[in-house]
């Protein structure tokens, strides 16, 4: 596939946009999704701006990779940190370590803790599964909060097939 | 305690007591503190704020923490009942936005109060009177001690204390002072000053924090970098360019003094006589004059009213203060006319 915007080089970069309720996508090759990367920095929130201080410039060499780093705990991936600027839960700073650890060293200038100590002994816990439903839940919340409605109908739809199977098992188990 | 029983009280950060009282309104350290893999409230259902609420809530309780305390429940709060509790700095503007699952602990003379679910579960806040960073670090330090033995926090030894924004990370402690800067405003000097304060990696903000101006030259200066260095040198920094704005701000007020002391006297009795006498006066007016008048007062120019009735007329101005004060929620241009008469009454007695 060629590059919707040059029509020279091979599209890398698949991009889709909603704005005002339309979806545009758009296959990109790497030199002009650098440059509407650019265009869009310009409209910076603080998050973006925030996570995109760890790894500036590599955007767009690793959109899939980097992007699609995931933390196992609570679902969180790599780019909705870089969209809001906030981190989903305390596992997420080791599922995405290698890429804050570059962020933290810029906004604080250092990356190693000096100070209190918590009181209470740190107990490691292994990592309980997530059930696959509140997964889903978190995962249709941000859909509908970044407004990728598309997206959001479709978790929706898996989201009910999911209680209608619980609810079978449930009822198998109380028939037996 | 029942949140009216705020309005007949003087905030803790009002009271116009402790060190350099003159310069500086109050000092104030903020913890920010998380459970351990439970999503951060931004990225939490309903169902996991709901958890995390009742996990904090039932810890706090067997920490005994606290003498005197009392919990709100956001939801359970009116919107002015809410902006009431900004105003008087007990929580952040951010707290009073959706308010589903998210509480304030509030200690009833108000030095401490916890928000449970803002940006971060917990954010430990201890507020006093007065330039006396020292205090409010031996306090939350305390308390945050006692929360932690029955609650395990969120924490990295290579990273500290783990936040939901990396702003935060590390000691995850916010260490501010509000200073009172009429004369450095007057003489022109201020905003070198700040200047300078900033390029020490220090925020400046307003009275109510982050995107508020500088209304009534009130300057909120605060920590930014909370990793790699530890709270005692956090406080100690902030603590020693803090005095240097406060000498620049006292000699500023002695030059007045000494050099034009008319012109001063002038200014703060004029704003005294419209304080005492408008009958209707805008938020930003109020704030304009009772910095003035709170500086003449600090200089011994006015002295028929103290400094504690000055400060608390800051706040009582404010929009959710008047309206709990009116008992009723009126429109902004009706609120002139309560504020005036709100103003005249309290500089009469």
């Amino acid at each position: 596939m060629l590059c919707d915007v040059c029509g020279k080089n091979e599209a890398t970069v698949h991009l889709t946009e909603i704005v005002n309720d339309k979806v545009t996508k758009l296959n990109l090759c790497e030199t002009c999704a650098r440059e509407k990367s650019a265009k869009m920095e310009e409209h910076f929130g603080l998050g973006e701006l925030l996570a995109g201080l760890g790894d500036f410039g590599d955007v767009a060499e690793l959109p899939k990779k980097a992007v699609k780093i995931k933390c196992s705990n609570c679902g969180l991936t790599y780019s909705d940190f870089r969209r809001t600027g906030r981190l989903g839960c305390s596992e997420c700073y080791t599922a995405f370590q290698s890429k804050l650890e570059p962020l933290l060293k810029r906004i604080h200038g250092s990356d190693q803790h000096v100070g209190k100590t918590p009181s209470m002994k740190q107990t490691k816990v292994v990592t309980e599964p997530v059930s696959k439903l509140q997964e889903m839940k978190a995962k249709l919340k941000r859909a509908i909060d970044t407004e990728e409605f598309e997206e959001a109908a479709k978790i929706r739809d898996e989201i009910r097939e999911l209680e209608k199977k619980d609810e079978k098992k449930d009822k198998e188990k109380k028939e037996k | 305690m029942k949140l009216n029983d705020l309005l007949n009280q003087t905030s803790e950060w009002l009271k116009g007591s402790g060190p350099k009282s003159d310069i500086v309104i109050s000092s104030r350290i903020r913890f920010a503190r998380n459970l351990v893999k439970a999503p951060f409230s931004d990225w939490a259902t309903k169902d996991q704020k709901k958890d995390a609420l009742s996990m904090i809530k039932k810890a706090m309780e067997s920490a005994g923490f606290l003498k005197d305390y009392t919990f709100f429940d956001m939801a359970e709060l009116s919107e002015i009942d809410r902006q009431f509790l900004v105003e008087r700095h007990l929580m952040s503007l951010e707290h009073a936005r959706n308010p589903e699952y998210k509480a304030l602990v509030v200690d009833n003379s108000e030095i401490i109060s916890i928000m449970i679910n803002e940006e971060d579960h917990l954010r430990i806040q201890v507020l006093k009177s007065g330039f006396n960073l020292t205090e409010a670090w031996r306090i939350i330090n305390k308390i945050d001690g006692k929360i932690n033995k029955k609650l395990e926090y969120a924490y990295s030894s290579k990273w500290g204390y783990l936040t939901a924004c990396p702003t935060n990370t590390g000691t995850a402690m916010r260490a501010s002072v509000m200073l009172h800067l009429p004369a450095l405003v007057l003489t022109k000097q201020v905003g070198k000053v700040l200047e300078t304060v900033a390029k020490l990696s220090l925020a400046i903000r307003g009275l109510y924090g982050e995107g508020t101006e500088a209304a009534g030259n009130f300057f909120q200066i605060s920590n930014q970098v909370t990793l790699g260095r530890a709270e005692e040198d956090i406080i100690g920094n902030i603590e020693s360019i803090i005095n240097q704005v406060i000498a620049r701000e006292a000699n500023a007020r002695h030059v007045l003094m000494t050099q034009d002391k008319d012109t001063l006297s002038d200014k703060t009795w004029r704003a005294y006589g419209t304080l005492k006498s408008a009958h209707m006066i805008t938020s930003d007016e109020t704030m304009r004059l009772l910095s003035i008048v709170r500086l003449g007062v600090d200089l011994g120019v006015i002295k028929d009213i103290d400094i504690k009735s000055i400060n608390s007329l800051f706040i009582l101005t404010q929009p959710a203060h008047l309206q709990k004060f009116e008992g009723k929620a009126s429109p902004s241009n009706e609120r002139d006319v309560v504020r005036a008469r709100l103003i005249r009454e309290r500089l009469k007695k």
